[in-house]
């Protein structure tokens, strides 16, 4: 004796939220099942575990029947074949399309390519999100990628349109795409304090104003590059390490707005100059495209970790690098003020949110 | 050449990718239209083409137009090879050749494969330019409304209900012609879709001719099935009720059109005042109709046999005698008669002959010349009721009495066992009346001279009758699939009748002529017809037929509810609206003359009062001292003045107007009963024997289950036996409900044969315990606590002595249950179960273990659950289907039985949990539906509706109802002036008008009841007279107890309303939609269609299959009906879900029939913004809500 057959089909298609984080979690049937009984859904409803079984295969079956959908979201609002209400929808999309911070820090910049897939058990192995999710994850990461890839105009935008997703995740995916298709290094040692909400901070302000788009958002290419141009020019900015002169009138006029201001004056008198000459070569050296994929280690290592074993608060950070940024506007000889201001505001901001424990 | 269709491909999208090389499609568009076909461009490369096509122009009469569908085919162009095809969309033309429904078809629809399922959408406008023919000889009835809803559509009135018509159509099935054999599935299956799409076309074309022919324009309760005899071909037939309805009010929208016959103009002058009769919406909108009554179940099975041969006068009989037809029994065998009355029950044919009241007398009387001709044929069987058993009770003894019936006549079939059955009635709740195939007689011819020389009430109730009911008699059939009714058209139910007959299909040899499908269903109609003459009443409502076919057996089923209607709708010759007005008290003051005529022998006093409207429907329409069955009678426990039944059964649906206690639950009961493999007559003559047992059972259970929760009536009976080549199942479900006019059901007993054991006793008792806990938790979960009443039992006169012991015996000889008698329990305990045996045990087992719906659910079959009103708005609709395979093949009844039951409970709970989160919420129209479609599997597909409703006002019910009804004609007329400022500001003055003359007509109705009877009834008046101090405060009580009708009609709750911008569409299997009117029917949805996978395993398995073809379905009927201008399918029915699967050749087929009304509605708490202003122009946008 066996139910060989077990259909629900409602006009409104009937989805539960606990059900679907299941499903998208990768558990099996079986699985879900054990969760429910455990989450006390039986008791509530006055329910046996064959219903939860049948409940659970059904909404199973209706989300994968829904999947193809959600691979292009747009095609939910108009199928005919599900009856979902709009905030339903919205839900489903925004969950889909959800990811493990940990699962992404752990392919963020690399290649979205089937090498990268096939490592995926490995990345399960790690994080310990099942294998399903993950290549899920993946998937998501790479058809938003592949869809935006070749479209025009600002980059969040196309993905909030394209995906439906609400905003932050479609900065998030931002990110995943900025980052892949720079192929930012984010998996060295000294960058795993980070976490994927700092990279994904870094990346929107790199886009917001390092990307072609940035500047003129009529631009045809879109903001997944970085504006050669801009790169070109940050070139020019080495002179501020080059000339003596300025070096030492940049280094005096920090000072002398620091004095008595923070605690770790003397630290930072003695390291200006190896503190500016990394920034400055950071910038210098971002027209080479092996050399912007090192973007974060080499703020890290030149920057960020000095600071930190001079133990200087963020607070300190803060106010030198704005003094830092100020200052040279004021040097006689330099010229490059857009430039500078483009490129230092973004380290800035960078900075500040890259220096933690 | 009457009808230019016009027709334009817009645009696709989503189309599937058809080149390999490019990922994408070069598709372009055939149009067809009968033999005339169009093509549209290749639109290259693209998954999203725009053809916007020139308008196609098909010329056309408007027969073909009725009969056959707009055929569009999306193909992939090959230069290289054949065209593919991509998919197809059948469109349905009779929603435009309507004038009032709707004027265009623009929309997406989904293009639609018989092997991929949905593939994509096509944009489409299509129009029909109608030239008036006003040929008398057409052959097509354009115009004619079609509605599957089985009350007056809700914004129509009736001005007249002509009654019931049918057809059918048969054909060869194109899945079993030669050429099948070497077509691709695709092909066959497309052969099909399309043929029946023919087939429906053409029947519905028929049905409208019909209808025309009658002088209606419309036709209610339209329904339609298909009968997939397999080699013998295939059979659409429908039924329907004929009427005449005029549109409540117009809509802008509908101004475009000009229809003749559509009543704006006549609105205006027509007197609004009919509200009550009819036409408002609010008044239906009260799911629960009326019409309790009581069951008396007629039951008849025909057995194949050749005896007949000889005997059939008939001229349709004449085929009969084939050997391969298992002729049913009735029919015309004279000899059947005599032996009717014959010996085994001479208790039957007593009652017969008493009973047949006076009524039916008469009636033959006035109807001499159909009855004539048909009672020959006809033998009928009528059973009876059960109603021994009721008046054992009466005479307090509980007996179940097993009766037996045994019909004497089944005797001397040579095929009918005689075992069979009886009627059971339990207590005296369940009445039903078995009658055996042939058993019977309630042959008019018989009964009219018994009856005659029997009654008592004088010449004048005969004239009365006599005249109410001619229009009746007129007809062949006074059947009425309508299972909800304007009010005061329902007076009285005498309980349900119904027949059945196995028959031996054999193939149609000529389609043109299908004969013997139209005499088998003719049989069976007579002697529906004839059960509802022995229960005194002139007319069967809540009708329906169905069949269950395995192999070459099948089994015919046609049940209802025999009642007695006024004949205000059913005048002859059409009233004009004018006339309407002025006449109207005139015909009502007709119409309850003649009730009380019904009336008379029942209700004896009363001349100064009108009949209660919450109690009328259940005074008995027989007579008392003819009861046909025994029944235990009461005085009417709401207007003490008329007699009641102890318990009603009927198909319908609750009445709007009557007064019940508590709240109702759905009862199911489930049977399953196996039987030997056999071929042909063997099998046909097998399951004959098997239907009476089945069917006493399913009423026993019934009963078992209706008194375990403290009540007394079941509505929307509905009696589903399915039969299988092991095995036959049966699934009856109905709601009960406690109603106030009826007394209290007794408990349930609980007796041991061997009293000496101790632990045997003790057993006993505590299964008694248990049984008596759960009763009173029932009465507490249902809220029954019906005012205590002074009990006055007029026992009826039949039980003798010598019956009793009749019964007896008959319980001895079944051991199944059994009653005994236990004078110290009086009444109220008259149910006794003995379980002695280990069946009895399984019984009472089965009724304990039903299990309770979860906290904040309700349930019930019929339209909305009695007892709850303040709905939301918040619906879902759902289809589910569970599919059960017996790997044990050596199972018993009992042990299938569990099993079957369990399916039935574990479904109900899933479903419980499924919806959870809508809780507060009620499941309504639980429709289940069993098949076998092979050996060890068991199908039950189930489609209702999940409405929520608010919990907080139920709890003020108490109070609201007792002003509700006082209130209630006021709502109505006010929303109705509301309505129609908005939509018709003329019109409004008419509104005015409608309260007065529904107090009017009020107030005809006592005088109508004046007329007298003869002297015993005014004895009883006397006696009611004297009686009726005390009951007073009862009747007042009873005011207080919440009425059922309600409904959402105040409730302005959008909670769940989302204004989107998406085109929802939403179904429901009832008539209205919560929380929102319904402004225009936009024509019936009837869509068939067929899916076949030969990848089983990759499209998820069966499961996986069957879930996206119903979703599809869905979404076709969704999109079909947005395209429409629609945004609701009201009345939506799931008739056919055919699976067939093969898992080893990963293979499964499934067939899908779905019918329902497409509509537009809007939100009450919208309409009443709009009303604000009294533009129209809110409306209209209302109107586009759902395009």
């Amino acid at each position: 004796m066996s139910v060989e057959l077990d259909v629900f089909v409602g006009n409104t298609t009937i989805m539960d939220k606990e059900v679907y984080q299941l499903w998208l979690n990768g558990y099996t049937v079986n699985d879900a099942v054990k969760v429910r009984i455990e989450g006390g859904v039986m008791e509530e409803c006055e329910a046996s575990a064959d219903v939860l079984l049948s409940d659970t295969m059904d909404q199973y079956r209706t989300f994968q029947m829904c999947e193809r959908l959600l691979h292009h979201p747009a095609k939910l609002a108009n199928q005919l074949l599900f009856q979902i209400p709009p905030d339903r929808q919205a839900m489903l999309i925004e969950r889909y399309y959800a990811f493990d911070d940990l699962f992404v820090r752990e392919v963020l910049g690399k290649k979205l390519s089937k090498g990268t897939k096939k490592d995926l058990d490995d990345v399960s192995a790690k994080t310990g999100v099942s294998l399903k999710s993950c290549r899920r994850q993946f998937d998501n990461f790479k058809r938003v990628f592949k869809v935006v890839e070749e479209l025009k105009g600002p980059l969040v935008e196309n993905i909030r349109q394209h995906f439906l997703l609400p905003d932050q995740l479609a900065r998030d995916y931002a990110a995943i795409v900025f980052f892949a298709n720079n192929r930012f290094e984010t998996g060295k040692k000294k960058l795993l304090y980070l976490t994927f909400q700092d990279f994904a901070f870094c990346a929107g302000q790199l886009i917001n104003h390092w990307t072609l788009g940035a500047v003129d958002s009529m631009m045809e290419d879109m903001d997944v590059d970085l504006d050669k141009e801009f790169l070109q020019d940050l070139k020019d900015l080495k002179i501020l390490i080059t000339d003596k002169d300025l070096l030492d009138q940049h280094k005096s006029l920090v000072c002398t707005a620091l004095r008595g201001k923070t605690s770790v004056f003397n630290e930072m008198e003695a390291n200006f100059k190896n503190l500016s000459r990394g920034l400055v070569n950071i910038a210098a050296k971002l027209i080479n495209a092996k050399d912007v994929r090192d973007f974060f280690i080499d703020l890290v290592e030149k920057f960020i970790e000095p600071c930190r074993s001079d133990k200087w608060t963020s607070i300190d950070m803060n106010l030198f690098l704005t003094h830092y940024t100020n200052s040279a506007h004021i040097l006689d000889t330099f010229k490059h003020h857009a430039v500078w201001t483009r490129y230092m505001g973004v380290i800035k901001s960078c900075i500040l949110r890259m220096y933690h424990d | 050449m009457p009808g230019k269709l016009k027709a334009k491909i817009v645009a696709g999208r989503h189309l599937p990718v058809m080149d390999r090389a490019s990922d994408l499609t070069d598709a372009f568009v055939e149009v067809k239209f009968g033999n005339t076909t169009y093509k549209t461009d290749v639109y290259p490369k693209s998954l999203n083409p725009q053809w916007n096509s020139e308008w196609f122009k098909f010329e056309v009469d408007d027969e073909d137009l009725q009969d056959e569908p707009l055929q569009i085919t999306v193909l992939d162009h090959d230069t290289y090879s054949a065209n593919d095809a991509i998919g197809k969309v059948y469109i349905d033309i009779d929603p435009l050749l309507c004038s009032e429904a709707a004027t265009v078809i623009s929309g997406w629809l989904p293009i639609y494969d018989t092997i991929h399922g949905i593939r994509g959408e096509i944009n489409v406008l299509v129009k029909v330019d109608l030239f008036n023919d006003l040929n008398r000889f057409r052959q097509s009835s354009c115009g004619v409304k079609f509605f599957c809803t089985t009350s007056i559509p809700r914004c129509y009135r009736a001005i007249m209900v002509h009654g019931f018509v049918e057809e059918l159509v048969v054909n060869e099935d194109p899945e079993y012609q030669w050429i099948d054999r070497i077509r691709t599935p695709r092909a066959s299956n497309e052969a099909r879709q399309r043929l029946i799409f023919l087939m429906s076309g053409e029947l519905q074309r028929k049905i409208g001719l019909k209808v025309l022919e009658m002088g209606g324009n419309a036709v209610v309760g339209y329904l339609q099935c298909f009968d997939l005899e397999g080699e013998s071909g295939l059979v659409v037939r429908a039924i329907g009720t004929a009427c005449t309805l005029e549109k409540i009010s117009t809509l802008p929208s509908t101004a475009t059109h000009q229809s003749n016959s559509s009543p704006s103009k006549d609105m205006k002058d027509s007197p609004q005042a009919a509200p009550s009769t009819l036409g408002c919406r609010s008044t239906h909108s009260s799911p629960v109709h009326s019409a309790s009554s009581r069951l008396s179940q007629g039951f008849s099975v025909s057995v194949p046999t050749l005896l007949f041969a000889g005997m059939k006068p008939r001229h349709r009989s004449s085929e009969a005698p084939r050997a391969r037809q298992c002729r049913p029994v009735f029919g015309e065998e004279v000899p059947g008669i005599p032996l009717s009355s014959g010996p085994p029950t001479p208790l039957r044919a007593q009652t017969f002959s008493s009973f047949s009241p006076s009524k039916s007398y008469s009636r033959q009387s006035s109807s001499s010349d159909t009855e004539l001709s048909l009672t020959p044929k006809t033998v009928r069987m009528f059973l009876c009721p059960s109603t021994p058993a009721l008046e054992s009770i009466s005479s307090s003894l509980p007996s179940t009495h097993m009766p037996c019936h045994l019909r004497p006549g089944m005797a001397s079939r040579s095929s009918t066992p005689p075992p069979l059955h009886v009627s059971q009635s339990d207590t005296a709740m369940l009445r039903k009346s078995v009658s055996f195939s042939e058993e019977l007689l309630l042959a008019a011819s018989g009964m009219g001279s018994g009856g005659s020389a029997g009654k008592e009430a004088g010449p004048l109730k005969a004239l009365l009758r006599q005249q109410t009911q001619s229009a009746l008699e007129q007809r062949e059939y006074p059947f009425f699939t309508l299972t909800s009714f304007p009010s005061g058209f329902l007076l009285h139910v005498g309980g349900v009748v119904s027949a059945r007959s196995v028959k031996l299909l054999d193939r149609i040899h000529n389609p043109d002529e299908p004969e013997t499908r139209d005499a088998w269903w003719e049989e069976i109609r007579q002697e529906i017809k004839s059960h509802a003459k022995a229960l005194g009443c002139h007319a069967v409502v809540g009708y329906s037929e169905s069949t269950s076919i395995c192999e070459e057996v099948c089994i015919l089923s046609a049940s209802g509810t025999a009642a007695i209607l006024s004949s205000r709708f059913m005048q002859d010759g059409p009233l004009d609206t004018e006339h309407r007005l002025s006449r109207q008290p005139l015909v009502f003051s007709t119409g309850s003359e003649r009730v009380e005529g019904d009336m008379g022998s029942s209700a004896s006093l009363g001349f100064e009062e009108v009949v209660p409207p919450g109690c009328g429907f259940c005074h008995i329409p027989y007579d008392e001292l003819n009861i046909p069955f025994p029944a235990q009678l009461t005085y009417c426990y709401s207007c003490r003045r008329s007699k009641v039944p102890d318990v009603l059964f009927t198909t319908i649906d609750l009445p709007a107007d009557a007064n019940i206690t508590g709240k109702g639950c759905l009862i199911q009961a489930r049977l399953c009963r196996t039987k030997k493999k056999a071929q042909g007559e063997g099998n046909a003559t097998a399951i004959s024997n098997l239907l009476p047992f089945l069917e006493y059972e399913l009423h026993t259970q019934l009963m078992n289950k209706l008194k375990l929760r403290g009540m007394n009536a079941l509505f929307g009976l509905r009696i589903q036996i399915s039969v299988g080549e092991t095995m036959l199942l049966g699934l009856a479900s109905a709601t009960g409900v406690y109603l106030t006019a009826l007394p209290g059901p007794g408990g349930i007993q609980i007796a041991g044969k061997t009293p000496s054991d101790i632990t045997y006793e003790q057993h006993i008792s505590n299964m008694q315990k248990k049984i008596n806990d759960t009763i009173a938790k029932n009465k507490d979960l249902y809220e029954i606590n019906p005012p205590e009443v002074v009990e006055e039992i007029i026992g009826s006169p039949i039980p003798e002595p010598r019956q009793r012991s009749r019964l007896f015996r008959s319980q001895s000889e079944s051991s199944d249950e059994v009653s005994e008698l236990d004078l110290s329990h009086g009444k109220k305990d008259a149910f006794v179960l003995e379980i002695d045996d280990t069946d009895a045990v399984e019984d009472i087992h089965a009724l304990l273990t039903d299990s309770p719906t979860p906290q904040g659910f309700y349930s019930c079959n019929t339209e909305i659950m009695p007892g709850i009103q303040n709905w939301t708005s918040a619906i879902q609709m759902f289809t589910s289907v569970r599919v059960f395979r017996l790997n044990n093949a050596n199972l018993t009844n009992q042990g299938l039985n569990k099993i079957f039951s369990d399916l039935c409970e574990n479904l109900l709970k899933s479903l419980y949990f499924k919806l959870r989160s809508m809780v507060p919420c009620c499941l309504c129209h639980l429709n289940f539906t069993v098949a076998i479609p092979e050996d060890e599997l068991i199908q039950v597909a189930v489609t209702a509706v999940a409405m929520s409703f608010d919990k907080e006002q139920i709890l003020e019910n108490g109070k609201q109802s007792g002003e509700k009804t006082l209130t209630k004609a006021i709502t109505e007329n006010d929303e109705q002036l509301q309505f129609n400022l908005e939509l018709n500001p003329e019109s409004s003055h008419a509104n005015p008008l409608s309260s007065p003359k529904g107090l009017s007509e009020v107030g005809s109705h006592p005088s109508a009841r004046d007329r007298c009877s003869s002297w015993i009834e005014q004895l009883r008046l006397k006696a009611h007279t004297i009686r009726r101090g005390s009951v007073k405060t009862t009747s007042s009580m009873e005011k207080a107890s919440p009425l059922p009708e309600g409904r959402s009609r105040s409730l302005r709750s959008n909670r769940s309303y989302s204004g989107t911008s998406v085109a929802v569409v939403k179904m429901t299997p009832l008539s209205f939609i919560p929380g929102a009117k319904i402004i225009k029917y936009l024509g019936i949805i009837n869509m068939f269609f067929i899916r076949e996978t030969t990848s089983l395993r990759e499209e998820g398995g069966v499961s996986g299959f069957l879930h996206s073809f119903i979703a599809e379905v869905f979404a076709m009927v969704r999109a079909h009906v947005a395209a429409l201008g629609g945004n609701a399918v009201v009345s939506y029915s799931m008739k056919e879900c055919v699976f067939m699967e093969n898992p080893n050749k990963n293979q499964a087929q499934c067939l899908i029939n779905v019918s329902g009304d497409a509509v537009i509605f809007v939100r009450e708490s919208e309409l009443e913004a709009a009303s604000v202003q009294p533009q129209s122009t809110t409306h209209t946008s209302n109107g586009g809500e759902g395009t």
